[in-house]
């Protein structure tokens, strides 16, 4: 009933397209400073991916490779959704606002930060680099569950509410984060 | 498809413990919102919507669950209670719809609480395990319009057959972290939110739970509420602003009118997200009025329960069930002078209609917007 297209995984600062690995650093480097690099040989000219929370642009650089081959053109604005999911929803840029909140003699929170502390902020950004404007959902599970966000895109595709979808697991966590998503279509 | 029959709810708000408490504080008009002194929330007195917390913790006394986590149990006990679904079946599915989460518990020392307890899926494996559920939950964590995302999620898992049952729970707190938040951006007014109004200047925030149930099985009743469509659409235009066009909000719209099988001419009342910020307010009197709905009665509830984010789809949504249900209009507390960029017909005063078609929308940061309809059905 649905078609799953190209898959894109990163992780240990390795990006891969299926099972092709087409980019790389060193892994020592810091998510920041990888994601910096993959962004820059992505070679997309799009300043505002500086400004966004590491986890935000985990999902930029996935969506960028995986919608390189332009699969998405193929359909309208609105019959593209986006369905992401986590376990970890944004912690380490919730930390980052807590940080400047939780002493009152050093209270500086920034609307620049807190703005990020929403996991469907990630999806925002995808939808407007790609202009995307199908239906969104954000979910949270303990462990990546494919079949579950499989199950969500098959569903609408179903009653006609998108015709192709980007779903995928984008996490986070205290030293560490994982990106798989992947493209599905329903022709 | 099945018929998804909306078949119990419950409201724990500043303004009562139940949906019938709630729905009668709403047709006197009375606002939940107050000025809120408490130097473990924010530095200064604050305006806020605030549930009676000692309450909470008197009717469920046990420590071991978070106050989050007491508000949830509670809500979704009672609406257990006037509904005939089984909590335990496992054609039940348990949803949450929440933002934060137990944000506040970050506030607490480390060791004094589960660490795992300040992640979403925990909160909704806490939920479950209490009622014996065994099926694994769904968490939608989708900025503001995540109640109305939930409850759209609840209603395709039904329509599809995959579940029979459903319960669609959300909630969200006053913490530290979210007011600090809104007061940087400075999007909060220094008095009680005026949603649609012309002297509008920025939200109040809320803390809430609510619980809706469905149900494949129409109930033993006269009049029954279906869920008729829905959908969720993204500006993709800016992650905290909304467009200029309401783009997002007038495709939700128009999508929900497709799965409902209806004109826009057909519906008789909205319920509107209204935070009652500028942006967010001409936004959907420009989405409501591409779809020509400029002299249907819209009203907005920001006004009596602040903005409650992961339960405001859920608990506005159930306000807007029992004005259908009894043939009344809530006003728009906080509204007096109309002040959007399009014309709307904002309820300023209880008003009886006989409703057999009505809206909800909700839109939220990242651009996103959620729509559902409900219907009444004669049996």
């Amino acid at each position: 009933m649905s078609i799953i297209g190209n898959h894109i995984s990163i992780s240990k600062n390795r990006i891969f397209k299926n099972e092709t690995l087409i980019f790389e650093t060193d892994p020592k480097l810091s998510l920041k400073e990888f994601l910096k690099a993959s962004w820059k040989n992505l070679n997309v000219k799009y300043p505002k991916f500086y400004k966004m929370d590491e986890i935000s642009k985990l999902g930029m650089v996935a969506a960028e490779v995986l919608l390189m081959d332009e699969p998405h053109k193929a359909f309208s604005e609105e019959e593209i959704g986006v369905v992401l999911s986590n376990a970890h929803s944004t912690i380490v840029t919730d930390i980052n606002h807590w940080d400047t909140v939780k002493n009152d003699d050093a209270f500086f929170p920034s609307p620049a930060v807190f703005v990020y502390t929403l996991p469907n902020i990630m999806i925002g950004e995808i939808c407007i680099k790609h202009r995307l404007k199908g239906e969104n959902a954000f979910l949270i599970s303990r462990e990546y569950d494919e079949a579950m966000i499989l199950q969500h895109i098959n569903l609408l595709m179903n009653q006609n509410k998108i015709k192709a979808a980007i779903g995928g697991w984008v996490d986070q966590w205290e030293n560490d984060y994982l990106a798989e998503i992947f493209w599905v279509s329903s022709t | 498809m099945k018929q998804v029959y909306f078949t119990g709810d419950n409201i724990i708000s500043s303004l009562g413990f139940s949906s019938e408490k709630n729905f009668k504080r709403l047709l006197q008009g009375k606002t939940g919102i107050g000025k809120i002194n408490d130097i473990t929330l924010y530095p200064e007195p604050f305006i806020a919507s605030m549930v009676d917390r000692n309450k909470i913790h008197t009717l469920l006394p046990d420590n071991s669950y978070s106050l989050l986590e007491k508000m949830l149990i509670l809500s979704v006990e009672d609406a257990l209670k006037n509904s005939s679904v089984d909590i335990c079946s496992e054609k039940t599915i348990f949803i949450l719809s929440t933002t934060k989460g137990n944000i506040d518990l970050l506030d607490k020392p480390t060791g004094t609480y589960n660490a795992d307890k300040i992640y979403l899926w925990k909160l909704a494996d806490t939920i479950v395990n209490h009622f014996g559920n065994r099926n694994k939950p769904r968490v939608i964590s989708n900025a503001c319009i995540s109640g109305v995302l939930a409850i759209n999620t609840a209603a395709m898992l039904l329509q599809n057959g995959i579940f029979d049952y459903a319960v669609v729970a959300g909630g969200d707190l006053i913490s530290k972290f979210v007011l600090s938040g809104f007061m940087s951006f400075h999007s909060l007014s220094p008095n009680p939110c005026k949603p649609f109004d012309a002297h509008r200047d920025g939200l109040s925030l809320g803390e809430a739970a609510g619980t809706v149930i469905l149900s494949v099985n129409q109930p033993e009743q006269k009049n029954n509420f279906i869920f008729a469509g829905g959908a969720s659409a993204n500006d993709a235009n800016h992650i905290s602003g909304p467009s200029r066009t309401g783009e997002g909000s007038y495709i939700a719209i128009k999508k929900a009118l497709k799965e409902a099988s209806i004109n826009a001419s057909e519906i008789e009342h909205i319920s509107a997200h209204g935070t009652a910020t500028p942006y967010n307010d001409d936004m959907e009197s420009i989405a409501l009025n591409r779809h020509h709905l400029s002299s249907v009665p819209v009203n907005s509830l920001k006004g009596f329960w602040g903005h409650t984010l992961g339960a405001a789809g859920i608990i506005e949504t159930i306000a807007l069930l029992h004005e259908m249900k009894k043939s009344t209009l809530i006003p728009t507390a906080g509204f007096s002078v109309p002040g959007t960029v399009e014309p709307l017909n904002i309820v300023a005063k209880p008003e009886e209609k006989e409703m057999n078609t009505c809206l909800k929308i909700a839109s939220g940061f990242g651009g996103c917007n959620a729509s559902l309809i409900i219907k009444k059905t004669a049996q």
